[in-house]
């Protein structure tokens, strides 16, 4: 893009780039606790706090669970956050997960992808961010390094925002995307202070008919975090489904105001398609491995086979109306989950891909491909095995096996 | 430290009420009582963190609430974790300038089963960290919000629904945890002990708590007459009875330096005033059946570990 301010060229890793993506996104709290891919993250941060280039409290806490809670108790008290995790530690967090939604906390977390044991398995996959896709959280999948760092800055402004009000996770590939050094384009710290800028708060209405800011504020007490029974209960829940609805819109707008500024795009932000317009056969997928789709899709289109991607970067909120309109005009589409939904008849990917397209006049055929689970390797052959499996699908008119196994030990 | 907060009764009686009436809580309920004291003793601005409870239940159903001062609750087991990001929030927020208030006090408060139990660890790593607050575990001895369930803090002998006296138990088999001295043993700043009844010890320990630097942690006996089958109109005489018999002693902390409180170096200097624990176990249904002929070596048994509990205290204070 023309008009794209002047960046600096840094190798990070991943891990590296979402660490320094929050170290200049004037972050007032970071608690975290280290867990395997993520490490490098709070030990980058905890760099920048001891040689004073950052000026946040930092709490090293003694599990996630405290971690997140001091997270979202330090939000209520009107600091931004940020806390990192992965696999175990996320898990360890899932109570708070749903508490800091419900207490409309806008806390950004980083979640270096891994597998949940057992057997005990420290590489990539998505088992413990989808485990958590109904925790009212708001998710971005990234693909490489830059995206994680851009997905970063752009997580708070969403968060933050009035309409949304509800914690955000960037989920990067373990291993794949957090210790893969890469070329990645970093603003300055003066833009991107200017864009996250200072925390707002939602006025609410006291018993006195005062409009307060939503907050733990002295002058204005509140109770925040409170019981809410039968009568009421109901009525919070479908408020935060409003805040995800809401997200879909902002996350575009965010989105599209930080590519102004970098020239950088990824789709519309909310899915990223790739040679769709004409593909007769798509893959639909999250994270890294749509980097690698992307070449056969590319070695493909020379030999004249109609192949397309669909990269879902937001997976909540589910944008169906986009992946509908995406994939609506392919005949054969295959949905890659890097996690299980045992005994769900496939994986949640290949669910929520399928139910975006109910509502089309079309209905591709579709194909579950189950992938990478504890880290395993997936190749551009088995890619191209993948499209070739389509093909025949188109052939044969039918769907042979709806549910499929890559690279996986007969 | 500061020198001592000096008050009147007229001065707590004048002081704005943070904890309101209209909660839920039970008649009798000794723990709403403390809440009422503990609030009184506030310096100032004043953010409450509580730990799932019957407090927290009790007292902000909503649309209603009791607390007149910013409060959050997020769980059960993390009001220490709670502490210590408004801790954290609170210093960066003061140095960007972001708050008004030169000085904000926070208080947790959880029951037993939130400290002794679920809570302690995030209440040790808090601690350990060294955070600015006050923590209040006001102790009924066991789950009464869930319905009188056994706890690391429930006493040898007391009959609770997962611990019910039987045919062959005697109710709970096991010692109540020292949490105090498990507290005193992080080489904290301020631990201290209180009871309902004696309220100027307790609102002075709670003010010193919230005017020390760092971490303070404050242990208040508070009767539940449903968990303990007790009078509802005895609560407070309860509270005192414990501090008679020496079963709950009095005491503070200071930096690992132990102080007999002086409602309890009264016994410590005329041991013939401390009363036998039956006098105490006899006003609980939870401890009948301990004088029944088959339970009552147990009744033995905790007058035997009290005298042993207390002498320890003794020697620790230099007494």
């Amino acid at each position: 893009m023309k008009n794209a301010v002047k960046q600096e060229i840094m190798a990070l890793n991943g891990d590296e780039a979402v660490a320094y993506a929050a170290k200049q996104s004037d972050v007032d709290v970071v608690a975290a606790y280290p867990i395997t891919p993520q490490t490098i993250m709070v030990e980058k941060f905890s760099e920048y706090v001891a040689n004073g280039e950052v000026e946040t409290e930092f709490v090293c806490t003694e599990s996630e669970h405290s971690a997140l809670t001091a997270c979202l108790a330090a939000s209520a008290t009107g600091a931004r956050t940020f806390t990192a995790s992965a696999s175990a530690g996320l898990a360890l967090m899932h109570e708070i997960l749903f508490v800091t939604s419900g207490c409309r906390a806008p806390v950004v977390m980083a979640i270096a992808n891994r597998a949940l044991s057992a057997p005990l398995n420290i590489h990539g996959d998505h088992s413990d961010t989808m485990t958590e896709r109904d925790s009212g959280w708001i998710q971005i999948y990234v693909e490489n390094a830059q995206e994680a760092y851009d997905s970063v800055i752009q997580a708070f402004r969403i968060a933050e925002n009035l309409q949304v009000l509800l914690p955000v996770i960037v989920g990067l590939d373990g291993f794949t995307l957090s210790h893969t050094l890469e070329n990645v384009s970093v603003l300055s710290d003066e833009i991107v202070k200017k864009f996250v800028g200072v925390r707002q708060f939602l006025k609410v209405m006291t018993h006195e008919g005062k409009m307060v800011p939503f907050k733990l504020d002295p002058e204005n007490p509140m109770t925040m975090g409170p019981v809410a029974l039968q009568n009421y209960y109901f009525e919070f829940k479908r408020q935060q489904e409003e805040g995800m609805k809401n997200a879909l819109k902002i996350i575009q707008e965010v989105h599209d105001e930080y590519a102004r500024e970098t020239g950088r795009t990824y789709g519309n932000g909310i899915v990223d398609a790739y040679r769709l317009e004409d593909a007769e056969i798509a893959i639909a997928c999250i994270g890294s491995t749509a980097g690698t789709i992307k070449t056969v899709v590319d070695d493909l289109r020379a030999e004249g086979v109609k192949a397309g991607l669909l990269r879902i970067r937001t997976f909540r909120p589910l944008p169906t109306e986009e992946i509908a309109e995406a994939l609506g005009n392919v005949k054969a589409v295959a949905v890659m989950d890097k996690s299980m939904s045992f005994g769900g008849n496939g994986g949640p990917v290949y669910h929520e891909v399928r139910h975006a397209l109910y509502d089309t006049n079309k209905h591709p055929y579709t194909l579950n491909y189950i992938y990478g689970l504890g880290g395993r390797d997936i190749s551009p052959t088995q890619i191209r095995a993948i499209y070739g499996d389509l093909q025949k699908t188109l052939q044969a008119k039918r769907v042979e096996n709806p549910i499929n196994y890559v690279g996986l030990r007969d | 430290m500061q020198t001592e907060w000096k008050f009147t009764a007229k001065d707590i009686a004048e002081k704005p009420e943070l904890f309101m009436s209209g909660h839920r809580a039970c008649a009798g309920c000794g723990p709403a009582v403390v809440m009422r004291l503990i609030m009184k003793a506030v310096r100032g601005p004043t953010i409450v963190t509580n730990a799932t409870g019957c407090m927290e239940v009790a007292s902000s159903i909503y649309p209603y609430t009791s607390w007149a001062t910013p409060w959050l609750h997020t769980a059960f087991e993390n009001v220490a974790a709670n502490a210590s990001g408004i801790d954290a929030a609170l210093k960066i927020l003061k140095k960007k300038k972001r708050i008004k208030q030169e000085q904000v006090d926070i208080i947790a408060i959880a029951g037993d089963g939130g400290t002794y139990d679920i809570g302690i660890q995030a209440l040790s790593g808090a601690v350990e960290r060294g955070h600015d607050f006050l923590y209040i575990l006001y102790d009924n001895e066991a789950y009464m919000n869930t319905g009188i369930q056994r706890s690391g803090g429930t006493p040898l002998g007391a009959s609770t629904t997962t611990s019910p006296a039987g045919k062959v138990l005697p109710g709970k088999l096991e010692q109540k945890k020292p949490i105090a001295d498990i507290m005193v043993a992080h080489d904290m700043p301020y631990v201290a002990t209180a009871s309902l009844y004696y309220w100027r010890d307790l609102i002075t320990k709670v003010r010193k708590g919230i005017e020390v630097n760092g971490p303070a942690f404050l242990h208040v006996f508070a009767p539940c007459p449903r968990g303990w089958r007790s009078d509802p109109a005895k609560s407070v005489e309860l509270s005192r009875l414990a501090v008679e018999t020496c079963i709950f002693p009095l005491w503070e902390a200071s930096n690992g330096v132990y102080q007999l409180s002086t409602l309890s170096k009264i016994y410590a200097l005329n041991p013939q005033k401390k009363k036998p624990v039956k006098e105490y176990l006899q006003t609980q249904g939870r401890f009948r059946h301990l004088f029944t002929p088959q339970f009552e070596k147990v009744a033995d048994e905790i007058q035997r570990v009290t005298d042993e509990r207390w002498q320890r205290v003794l020697k620790k204070c230099g007494m």
